[in-house]
């Protein structure tokens, strides 16, 4: 039949659009998958990190005694010969062995072929410590001082039980002291410092110019200034001494509990109650218990200050960080790029200049972010910053305050990486707005001004929300300029605190994107961190989708009251 | 017969005025107007005066102009690019084409109404009151006496009362076409200008407007742009007739229907073309 002729079955088969269904439908099925995917593989990653594992105690073929958790099992090739197919696979453990301090090392890799013996011990604790990381072993002996209190295991557990809050309660009164009360010294300090050294530099001025009245006058409050100063140094001393004091007695008490563990080769280690963050038998945990500690790590995790070069202990620092940044930069950002959309929008004929501004604006948003980085640095760091500390902080130098990477910095130098996004979504959103409300606005006599205000804006704002949506979603995950512009892995203060002026935008911050790269990839106990990262990764991505559905809320609360329904 | 009409340029180069138009008291005056969209020109020379206080309508084939000039009235043309206006039209004998008319000033007296209904993203109560808003009217109390003298006056009161901070794009087409004309005749203009007003309206709603329309008769003056014949013959007192943008026959509304002076104008309310 001439109908199925090649050149029929073209026309046949480009007409009738099937194949072109399952193209398009397979990419967006491609799409799906790879979010799918994506999250799936983050969350079971990171959702199980926290789950407490059982305490395997090993003893192998070279007589070595140890015990840990097993945190990964894998197979490997044993030999595989080249002529045939056949291998020999073997199973391989990653066991958790931490004691650190004794065996320096965290993790170990075991053989299944090099296990002689393998049990798990109900009585085997492991303890998150302050430092070293984790400990695994027997309770021994419960001490007070040199005397010991209890030395059966159940003597030792009620003991643990009795004292162990307590311990952790002086602990944190005597860190709550350093942070809190010294810091809060050193922040006067430095203040009276600043004072001091004013008139310092007023004096050396003066005597440079050479004006003998002004330079008498000077000396004076000079040393009115100096004497207030010395007086205020030997105040603070006494003040420094006597927290001294508080803390020693504080550190009396609470050092002087201590259990004496043995470790699974049987040697012997004291380790003091405060430093034991965590304890618990891993192998005599009911389900109850086990989701007791699941759910005691996550909140650790969200409230806590990070331990152990980031790879222990919590990241409300990174948390908070990345939030003010953000919302920090949303506020440079959102009006900025809107009253320039309005400006090309609404103000500006079009013509020429104006399509190549647009076109302008377009790329900005496709220069790789590390260029904003660059610019962030040495732009609003080295050049504006120090300018400010020029003028404004002239005392403090040779110690930059603005004159550095800070919160500050880093948010406008996002709120530059996004703005191409926030012109060009309320630039859509401008012009989606019908012609037929600006006119009516206009034939009621109002200006120009008022109609933007009144009809445009309002309209708009839904569309101005996307655009504030993706930049928000684009500056929670950079990276790469932050590096440059203040984001730190450790930072000692952050950028809100109780000490006025309350918000210190020069300071450096700390950053959920900046401290996954540094956890996975700067960290030298890796096989500990990288569970971490994955936690942190989860944890990042929920942060931003909160941040997002909160918008997406208000928008679309927006969208009701302002488009409405179409009728 | 023919599908196409031609028209003879000559014939409709000058316009045919009804000598009943004399006897009226004058609002605006139009003078010699042309408009040109860059190169183009869509009115030519185009006189014609409102009676004040009486519906005047403009009918035509689409695109005669008679939207353009409507929204020369109130200068609504500047807000395009390439617009040229030449000629002048005077709002009780001022001109509005003055370099120093205040725009704003100018359009409070003319309150308008679009062809879609576009009430403004706001409450039926915020959209009434927009004009004084911007005007700078605070007080509550004028704010809702005109709210509810305008919302009667448009015939919408009784049906929006209880919900006056609703949302005005929740109403009925028809119902945003009233609250339009409840906005434009809030701050008490001396012109409502209408611009097809009901074309994007059900049968039903457009009775409800038509008597809006004839119940404003006397208090204010009217000029409503339509391509409905039946429309024009049901509502105004005075139709003028324009084709390819020039003013071809302007008298009152009986004569025009019922005995045209000319032959086009005949033709064009006849529907033998348009």
């Amino acid at each position: 039949m001439s109908r199925f002729t090649r050149t029929n079955y073209k026309i046949y088969f480009k007409s009738k659009g099937e194949p072109m269904l399952w193209l398009t439908g397979g990419g967006m099925l491609v799409a799906l998958l790879m979010i799918i995917f994506l999250i799936y593989f983050i969350v079971r990653n990171g959702i199980a990190n926290f789950w407490p594992d059982p305490i395997s105690y090993f003893e192998t073929v070279q007589g070595e005694k140890f015990m840990g958790e097993v945190t990964k099992r894998e197979r490997y090739v044993i030999q595989s010969s080249a002529d045939k197919d056949e291998k020999v696979y073997g199973v391989r453990y990653l066991v958790r062995i931490g004691n650190f301090e004794l065996t320096n090392e965290h993790f170990k890799w075991l053989k299944d072929s090099e296990i002689v013996k393998e049990s798990k011990p109900k009585y085997a604790m492991v303890l998150e410590r302050l430092e070293w990381g984790r400990f695994y072993g027997f309770p021994y002996k419960f001490k007070i001082g040199d005397e010991v209190i209890a030395d059966n295991i159940d003597g030792i557990l009620k003991n643990y039980d009795k004292y162990h809050d307590e311990m952790r309660r002086l602990w944190k009164q005597k860190v709550n002291i350093e942070k809190k009360q010294i810091g809060k010294l050193n922040h006067l300090i430095e203040k009276e410092r600043l004072k001091y050294r004013k008139v310092e530099l007023k004096l050396k001025k003066a005597k440079l110019s050479g004006d003998k009245g002004k330079i008498s006058e000077i000396e004076k409050e000079y040393l009115i200034v100096k004497k207030d100063f010395e007086r205020f140094m030997e105040w603070s001393k006494k003040e420094y001494d006597s927290y001294i004091d508080k803390i020693a007695l504080l550190k009396n008490k609470y050092e002087r509990y201590s259990i004496t563990f043995k470790t699974a080769d049987g040697r012997e280690k004291d380790v003091k109650l405060f430093e034991i963050v965590r304890g618990y038998r891993g192998n005599d945990l009911s389900l109850m218990d086990k989701m007791g500690i699941y759910f005691d790590r996550w909140v650790e995790f969200l409230t806590d200050d990070p331990r152990e070069a980031n790879s222990e202990g919590g990241v409300f620092p990174a948390i908070f960080g990345t939030i003010v940044m953000t919302l920090l930069m949303s506020i440079f950002v959102v009006p900025f790029g809107v009253v320039a959309a309005i400006y090309m929008k609404e103000y500006a004929k079009s013509g020429k200049i104006i399509s190549m501004l647009r076109i302008a604006i377009n790329n900005l948003a496709g220069v790789p972010s590390i260029v904003y980085g660059v610019f962030g640095v040495g732009f609003f760091a080295y050049t504006v910053g120090a300018s400010i500390d020029n003028i404004f902080y002239e005392a403090k130098l040779p110690n930059p305050t603005f004159g550095t990477g800070g919160i500050l910095w880093a948010s406008l130098t996002l709120a530059l990486l996004t703005l191409p996004v926030v012109i060009v979504s309320t630039e859509e959103a401008i012009n989606a707005v019908p012609n037929s409300l600006r006119e009516g606005s206009y034939a009621c006599g109002a200006t120009k001004w008022q109609t933007i205000r009144y009809i445009v804006l309002p309209r708009a704002m839904p569309g101005i929300m996307t655009g504030f949506i993706l930049a928000m979603s684009r500056g929670a995950g950079e990276v790469a300029p932050l590096m440059l512009v203040g984001a730190v892995k450790l930072a000692p203060e952050m950028p809100i605190d109780g000490l006025f002026p309350f918000v210190h935008l020069e300071r450096s911050f700390m950053h959920l994107g900046f401290h996954i790269f540094d956890l996975g990839f700067q960290s030298q106990n890796s096989d500990a961190a990288i569970p971490m990262v994955y936690t942190t990764t989860l944890l990042l991505i929920i942060i931003v989708i909160v941040l997002n559905v909160v918008a997406i809320y208000i928008r679309n609360r927006l969208r009701k009251k302002f488009i409405g329904s179409i009728f | 017969m023919s599908l196409t009409l031609k028209i003879d340029e000559n014939s409709i180069a000058k316009t045919v005025y009804d000598p009943l138009l004399e006897n009226e008291e004058m609002i605006i005056s139009i003078k010699d107007l042309s408009l040109f969209y860059g190169e183009k020109q869509a009115l030519f020379n185009v006189t014609m005066d409102v009676p004040k206080n009486k519906v005047t309508a403009l009918i035509g084939p689409s695109g005669c102009g008679k939207s353009t000039l409507l929204r020369c009235i109130n200068r609504l043309n500047d807000l395009l690019d390439n617009v040229r206006v030449d000629g002048d039209i005077y709002l009780n004998n001022e001109s509005i084409y003055d370099k120093a008319v205040d725009l704003s000033e100018l359009r409070k007296k003319l309150g308008m109404v679009a062809q879609k209904p576009n009430p403004f993203p706001m409450s039926i109560y915020d959209n009434v009151v927009y004009p004084l808003r911007i005007d700078g009217v605070k007080k509550k109390s004028i704010l809702d006496e005109v709210c509810e003298r305008s919302l009667t006056k448009a015939g919408l009161w009784d049906e929006v009362k209880d919900r006056l901070k609703d949302n005005a794009l929740g109403l009925s087409g028809g119902q945003q076409q009233r609250l339009c004309i409840a906005r434009a005749i809030a701050p008490e203009p001396e012109v409502v200008l209408m611009d097809e007003p009901c074309s994007a309206l059900d049968p039903l709603a457009t009775m409800v407007i038509e008597d809006l329309i004839l119940s404003l008769r006397g208090s204010y003056t009217v000029v409503i742009v339509t391509h409905n014949m039946q429309q024009a013959a049901r509502v105004s007192d005075y139709t003028a007739f324009m084709y390819m943008g020039r003013l071809v026959e302007y008298g009152n509304t009986v004569n025009i229907f019922k005995k045209p002076k000319l032959k086009e104008t005949e033709d064009y309310i006849t529907g033998r073309f348009g």
